[in-house]
């Protein structure tokens, strides 16, 4: 697999794909797009990269071990999920939203958040598993 | 705080099982936080047990959603009885994970799962939409899937594949019921369904809709035919765990069953025969099954799946006092079922072996441990006034009244064969003087261990056998609750009026 077409282009393809993963991740509220499929795709930018680099070089880039991310991501779910019982007294996840919207990012809600925390669980749950395999082999 | 009361147990079980994940390599804090946790989520259950018992049926929209679109969590007295034995269930199984279960299984996140995996059974008992049920059962198999596979020996991998195989199909079949439905009625809200399926002209198609239900509902709470991968998979992983999977696993499975069939399709006279007749050979072969096993944690099995029959009866019958029985059963089953297998785990540490032939002089060595043990096994049989008697006398009434002859023999059969199973088992374990085998040197023996260890195995069998002997001699309050509890069954107007505010 280590091409040098495929090594050149997969360092420029890590941070383009990161790039995209985050426009699909905040492009999803109202259209196709959100948390999951983001996270899937900053996934495929780390697979992508160990294919042409190797193992070890994508678990240096990455610094931490991908499965951390899974409870992190739970958490800021979970914390968006219950800042409505604690904020202002309404039912389990109602979406609340900032008065004003923010230039690029648009209008920030409790629901970006739980995506944020679904792209990080995806992408730790799924590179776990990836690199467990590829380890394996 | 009280308007979402009925999703704190929720709450409560996610954080944990978030917070235990941060916990990952330290397992000794692991333990105590869970313990710690179930703790907490016990006096939740409490809490929002005497909230709806006071209040009624409280519904909590969640997104704030209004009830037909949204996702809704409904706190009927049915669901905060069933989170409540679950808290209690689960208070007692993670104080016995904490001793019994050996430390190469705890690493892989065994606590975390095990939240999970109470979280997904508090999700099923309380929601109110019937997708997100699937949703619920969905996070129930695949927690159960990495609780039963943990450790990775042989034998329990072996388990752990049929396990997975059944389950997995019982979801799928599950599924296509709810696509059946859903195309049907448009809704997935199952008080919303319960009154537009009335208008449905299409009889057959919602008759098979419910026979999907019935089977993939059936394979879960291991009724007749469908219960094999139960007796193949439940005695392969630690004792702990086998006790919350036959506490609470197969229950779920008779919840969805009481809820699906009260709530959506009530009174259908083919439903009730096809009940009726896999209840009768489910008595029949779970009793059967357990007069010829040896092992004890497999005799316990079998039990499982006869005395699952005795509700699948009750619930056949559809009368006032049959509904009672069943739901008193239910209370009495959970708690004793989960007690049974942690007492198997504690034999286990006492005599390495839950080979009947093996074992023996229990009541001479160990005569305290014995006369507690003793009370949850009478229970089980029903034994005046323990609880199990209750529940059988509202059953076996029913039955004679509804003039279901077939039922009412296969009852009084399951009671005698367990009877005679447990006497056997008495004579075998307590009384018979300990066959000469040859104890392994390399195993750590109940005698060997540290008081405060002695402790932890033992206090969650007097814990849930003092819960036993409460729901035998406070039967009154249990019998009232069970009888509001099957008028609100029974009368499923008052579910729907609650979900939609009418």
């Amino acid at each position: 697999m280590r091409t040098i077409i495929l090594k050149s282009a997969s360092s420029y393809l890590l941070p383009v794909l990161l790039l995209f993963s985050v426009f699909i991740l905040l492009r999803g509220h109202y259209l196709p797009g959100g948390g999951f499929v983001g996270g899937l795709v900053a996934s495929i930018a780390f697979v992508l990269d160990s294919f042409s680099n190797g193992l070890d070089k994508t678990k240096s880039v990455l610094k931490i071990h991908p499965g951390f991310l899974m409870p992190f991501g739970l958490a800021i779910a979970f914390l968006s999920g219950i800042s409505p019982i604690l904020f202002s007294d309404l039912p389990l996840m109602t979406g609340i939203w900032a008065e004003d919207p923010i230039p690029v990012i648009g209008a920030i809600g409790s629901a970006l958040f739980f995506d944020l925390g679904v792209y990080l669980v995806v992408i730790g749950a799924s590179l776990t598993i990836i690199f467990t395999i590829s380890e394996s082999v | 705080m009280t308007n979402d009361i009925i999703i704190l147990p929720l709450v409560v079980h996610l954080f944990f099982s978030i917070l235990l994940m941060f916990l990952w390599n330290k397992i000794n804090l692991q333990k105590i936080v869970s313990i710690v946790g179930n703790a907490v989520a016990l006096v939740v259950a409490i809490w929002a047990f005497v909230f709806v018992y006071n209040n009624g049926t409280h519904v909590v929209e969640s997104g704030n959603w209004p009830a037909p679109f949204g996702i809704v969590f409904v706190g009927d007295m049915l669901a905060v009885t069933l989170v409540l034995l679950t808290a209690i269930a689960g208070f007692a199984v993670s104080i016995f994970s904490a001793i019994s279960v050996i430390k190469a299984r705890l690493r892989f996140g065994y606590f975390s799962v095990f939240h999970f995996l109470l979280l997904g059974l508090n999700g099923a008992f309380l929601t109110g939409d019937i997708f997100n049920l699937y949703v619920w059962f969905e996070i129930i198999i695949i927690s159960s899937f990495v609780l039963i596979s943990i450790g990775g020996e042989r034998n329990q991998l072996e388990g752990a594949v049929k396990y997975f195989a059944l389950n997995f199909f019982a979801s799928m079949i599950f599924l296509t019921a709810l696509g059946v439905l859903y195309g049907l009625v448009g809704t997935l809200n199952m008080a919303d369904i319960s009154l537009k399926i009335a208008e449905v002209e299409n009889t057959t198609l919602v008759e098979i809709s419910a026979v999907l239900f019935l089977v993939g509902f059936g394979i879960k709470s291991a009724i007749f035919p469908l219960y094999f991968w139960l007796p193949a998979s439940y005695h392969t992983p630690p004792s702990a765990v086998s006790a919350i999977f036959a506490g609470l696993l197969t229950k779920v499975g008779v919840y969805a069953l009481i809820r699906v069939f009260t709530l959506i399709y009530a009174e259908d006279s083919f439903l009730t025969v096809l009940l009726l007749t896999m209840a009768i050979m489910t008595i029949f072969s779970g009793g059967v099954g357990a007069i010829i096993q040896n092992n004890i944690k497999k005799v316990f099995m079998y039990f499982i799946i006869c005395h699952i029959g005795f509700m699948i009866g009750g619930l056949a019958l559809f009368t006032e006092v049959a509904m009672a029985g069943v739901i008193f059963y239910l209370i009495h089953d959970i708690i004793i079922k989960t007690n049974l297998f942690l007492m198997g785990g504690l034999i286990y540490r006492i005599k390495t072996t839950t080979n009947m032939k093996k074992l023996g002089g229990l009541y001479a060595n160990y005569p305290k441990l014995s006369l507690l043990m003793a009370i949850p096994l009478f229970s089980l049989v029903g034994i005046p006034p323990l609880s199990g008697y209750w529940p059988k006398i509202s059953l076996i009434l029913a039955s004679f009244n509804a003039e279901e002859y077939w039922l009412f023999g296969a009852l009084i059969f399951g009671s005698l064969i367990t009877l005679i199973v447990i006497a056997k088992l008495w004579a075998e374990v307590f009384w018979k003087d300990q066959p000469k085998i040859n104890f392994p040197k390399k195993f750590i023996y109940f005698d060997q261990l540290r008081l405060g260890q002695k402790f932890t195995f033992v206090f969650p069998v007097a814990f849930l056998t003092f819960v036993t002997l409460y729901i035998g001699f406070g039967a009154e309050h249990i019998q009232q609750l069970s009888q509001r509890i099957a008028t609100e069954l029974m009368n499923n107007e008052m579910y729907i009026n609650a979900v939609l505010k009418r």
